[in-house]
């Protein structure tokens, strides 16, 4: 009797379970807040300012989706979540979107059974050395000490670039990332090596970045991207539409300046006229609002407005459009037609 | 032949003592120069603090407050001090202290936590100083309830709601003890206020609400942080691991199978575990097994299990000073005809707790210490927070001027106590030497 209760308990919990994986998207609607999972602090990509609010180009994906789906690109509960803790939250529904410069792997969207539901940023693992050591190229740092953040992917993968190319080095284990810049500042190591957005974002701290290169080389690729959880495709398309969004509002020149304008009346560019809504249902299909790429560009901009503010050439980390360029202009950027 | 002997008449007047036999001098001489072994320390003491100081003092002086990030730091410290100089960039103190002490509350309802952080220490006091008007007590009973509406908010009738479940309580094990006895008595006092807390408090303080509404505004655990956060949990932690470790350490002693292995299992497995490991039960495990949608407060779950943790580890500590005293004391205690509880709480814990008192403390220091491992699970703990604040463009690569201040403030607390306990080692000093 006592047994046949229990399991009956776990029954409902597991079918209450069930019920609320189906539908984040109602979910969300009926909390009214999206739950985003932001890292604790990552130079351009997340990090609370001096008023306590989340800025970066990470935060910024959860904000637009914040504003298509709730029309509020503040309504958003930002879960600081740490690269133990990210996977787990996300899988036992804590957060509703990962948007912390996760890479998209194999295994990671297989066997850990998320959706990665696109790449907001390309990135690759460099290497950082000072411009007194001479070097130009990855291939001269032959007995090189070099740092690197432990437990990581860029570990593996700077063991497998020495491996190819037949040279050797000394690893100077680090645990965060403040810890690597001390330890490459004091000499501990000839190398710093982390992704190239990190680098950068390092180098510009440094009293005098002009004495530090990046060396060219790009040892892997880091597609950076939001995920959610495997099973929820309503909810993953409202995601992945978000970000294709901004990003084709790039490629057709809707800036946060002109969408009211643009929004206001059909244009001649009916593609504009579809992602905007003044032309066909796109919304509804999503369940959305008719105007949900309206608000998610106006929450902060298009994907160029926001590059250029948290982690472009005008920001002190300077970094180059590059594989994050549209595909008209030789980078990876490349939205699917709205239609 | 010898002449008259020589007889002084009057007293020689009283001279000082040779400089070099008194005051500061002699001081020095014993304490410092006594032997060219202790004059060849102290001098390599004396450089070695001038060494520290010599590179640290001009760091923390030659400054900069007014700055707006690390490079206008930099510009100011070379402008006012000259090129090269390399100082402290205490703006990022002035910019950030506030989230770092309150995290991301509110700045409108400031004076809520630092209400409750008065109301706290007012509560403490009665109980840390005896010489106070026993009547303040009532103030240490009420303030448990009060401080965590202060910090949550929400309605008032939710508080009332806990505090009548430990009325019911009381009420319980009065009328129940004549009925059915003293263990009934307490079984009772047990759990009707879980069932109440259980089913009936939610919907009556609901109700209640309904009916008059009586609240303040609601700060959801995520807004929580800084030493806000850390001394929450640490208090929490502190104040209830002691009553729970004397429990346990009872238990332990205990010749009732069931109490003691129970107690046994629970000091081990809690001490062999690593605190880290609790955290992530708690943030990450209880996620898989609660039903979804349980709204089961993640700040209540990390408090939980940093208390089990400490409270295991006091139980071990009490348990010490339990084998210190001579056998004599339980048999007196016996002996006066004293029933358990009562030979416990006239006789055995009050020289027990005194014997722990250092061992106590330091476990109360290690654990508010430990407040600190919560960062690991993504809290945003003082630590948590130096991390986020680097991550701002205008102040990614500060270092040492976050973490000297965040050592600054765990020291003002860590020593306040470590001086407490001593006071009270003191002031309870009464045996012979």
């Amino acid at each position: 009797m006592r047994k046949s209760v229990f399991l009956g308990a776990l029954a409902v919990a597991g079918l209450a379970a069930g019920g609320a994986a189906a539908g984040t998207l109602d979910d969300v609607k009926a909390r009214g807040k999206v739950n985003c999972g932001t890292n604790t602090g990552l130079v351009g990509f997340a990090a609370p300012d001096a008023n306590g609010e989340w800025q970066g180009f990470d935060v910024a994906v959860c904000r637009a989706v914040a504003a298509a789906v709730l029309g509020d690109h503040m309504a958003v509960e930002f879960v600081p979540t740490t690269g133990r803790t990210r996977f787990t939250a996300l899988a036992s529904g804590e957060i509703d979107i990962l948007s912390r410069n996760t890479t998209w792997t194999y295994t990671r969207d297989v066997d850990l059974r998320f959706t990665f539901i696109g790449v907001n940023y390309y990135d690759g693992q460099g290497f950082m050395v000072p411009k007194s050591l001479g070097v130009t190229s990855a291939k001269e740092l032959d007995g090189a000490t070099v740092c690197i953040q432990t437990g990581t992917t860029t570990e593996l993968n700077l063991a497998d670039f020495f491996r190819t190319n037949n040279i050797s080095y000394e690893p100077v284990p680090i645990e965060t990332n403040a810890e690597g810049q001390q330890q490459y500042l004091a000499g501990a190591c000839d190398a710093y090596t982390t992704d190239v957005s990190g680098l950068a974002a390092t180098r510009a701290t440094f009293e005098d970045p002009t004495a530090h290169v990046i060396l060219p080389e790009i040892v892997s690729k880091e597609p950076l991207g939001p995920l959610v959880r495997h099973g929820d495709d309503e909810w993953a398309d409202v995601v992945r539409w978000t970000l294709f969004a901004l990003i084709a509002a790039e490629e057709y020149g809707v800036t946060s300046a002109n969408i009211d304008e643009l929004a206001a009346t059909p244009t001649s560019n009916p593609e504009i006229n579809r992602l905007l809504g003044t032309e066909g249902d796109l919304g509804p299909m999503l369940g959305l609002p008719v105007d949900w790429a309206v608000k998610a560009i106006k929450a902060g901009g298009n994907y160029g407005e926001l590059f250029e503010k948290y982690i472009g050439q005008n920001t002190p980390i300077g970094l180059a459009r590059g594989l994050n360029a549209q595909w008209t202009e030789g980078g990876l950027l490349y939205a699917p037609p709205f239609r | 032949m010898p002449g008259p002997s020589f007889v002084r008449r009057e007293i020689l007047p009283e001279r000082a003592p040779p400089v070099f036999a008194s005051g500061p001098v002699l001081w020095l001489r014993e304490n410092l120069f006594s032997t060219w072994f202790n004059t060849t320390l102290t001098l390599l003491s004396l450089g070695f603090v001038w060494y520290v100081f010599g590179h640290t003092l001009p760091w923390i002086v030659q400054s900069s407050w007014t700055a707006n990030s690390l490079t206008e730091c930099r510009q100011q410290i070379a402008a006012s001090h000259g090129p090269g100089t390399s100082g402290a960039c205490w703006a990022v103190i002035r910019e950030r202290y506030l989230q770092l002490i309150f995290g991301f509350y509110p700045s409108r309802l400031y004076w809520r936590p630092i209400l409750a952080f008065v109301l706290t220490l007012a509560a403490l006091c009665p109980i840390l100083f005896t010489g106070l008007p026993r009547r303040l007590l009532w103030l240490s009973a009420t303030a448990p309830f009060f401080v965590p509406w202060l910090l949550w908010g929400g309605s008032l009738w939710g508080l009332v709601a806990v505090a009548l479940g430990f009325f019911l309580g009381y009420v319980a094990f009065r009328l129940v003890t004549p009925l059915v006895g003293e263990l009934g008595g307490a079984i009772a006092a047990g759990l009707l206020p879980v069932l109440w807390w259980l089913f009936g408090a939610g919907p009556a303080a609901g109700l209640m609400q309904s009916i008059l509404p009586l609240g303040i505004e609601t700060v959801t655990s995520r807004a929580f942080g800084g030493f806000m956060l850390s001394i929450t949990i640490g208090i929490v932690a502190i104040t209830c691991s002691l009553p729970i470790g004397i429990l346990l350490a009872l238990g332990r002693q205990s010749d009732l199978f069931i109490v003691k292995t129970i107690c046994v299992g629970f000091i081990e497995f809690i001490r062999g575990v690593p605190l880290i490991t609790l955290l992530f039960v708690a943030s990450l495990l209880l996620n898989y097994f609660l039903p979804p949608g349980t709204d089961f407060d993640i700040i209540l779950r990390v408090v939980i299990m940093v208390t089990l943790f400490a409270s295991a580890y006091m139980a071990e500590v009490i348990r010490g000073g339990l084998a210190a005293l001579p056998k004599g004391q339980y048999e007196a205690a016996d002996a006066l005809g004293l029933d358990y509880w009562k030979a416990q709480r006239l006789i055995i814990m009050p020289q027990v707790l005194k014997i722990s008192i250092p061992g106590i403390v330091s476990t109360f220091i290690g654990v508010f210490k430990d407040t600190t491992l919560v960062s690991i699970i993504g809290l945003l703990d003082p630590l948590g927070f130096s991390n986020a604040i680097r991550a701002d463009t205008a102040w990614n690569g500060i270092v040492w001027e976050l973490y000297g201040f965040i050592a600054a403030v765990f020291f003002m607390f860590c020593f306040a106590m470590s001086r407490y306990s001593m006071y009270l080692e003191r002031k309870l000093a009464t045996e012979h030497r």
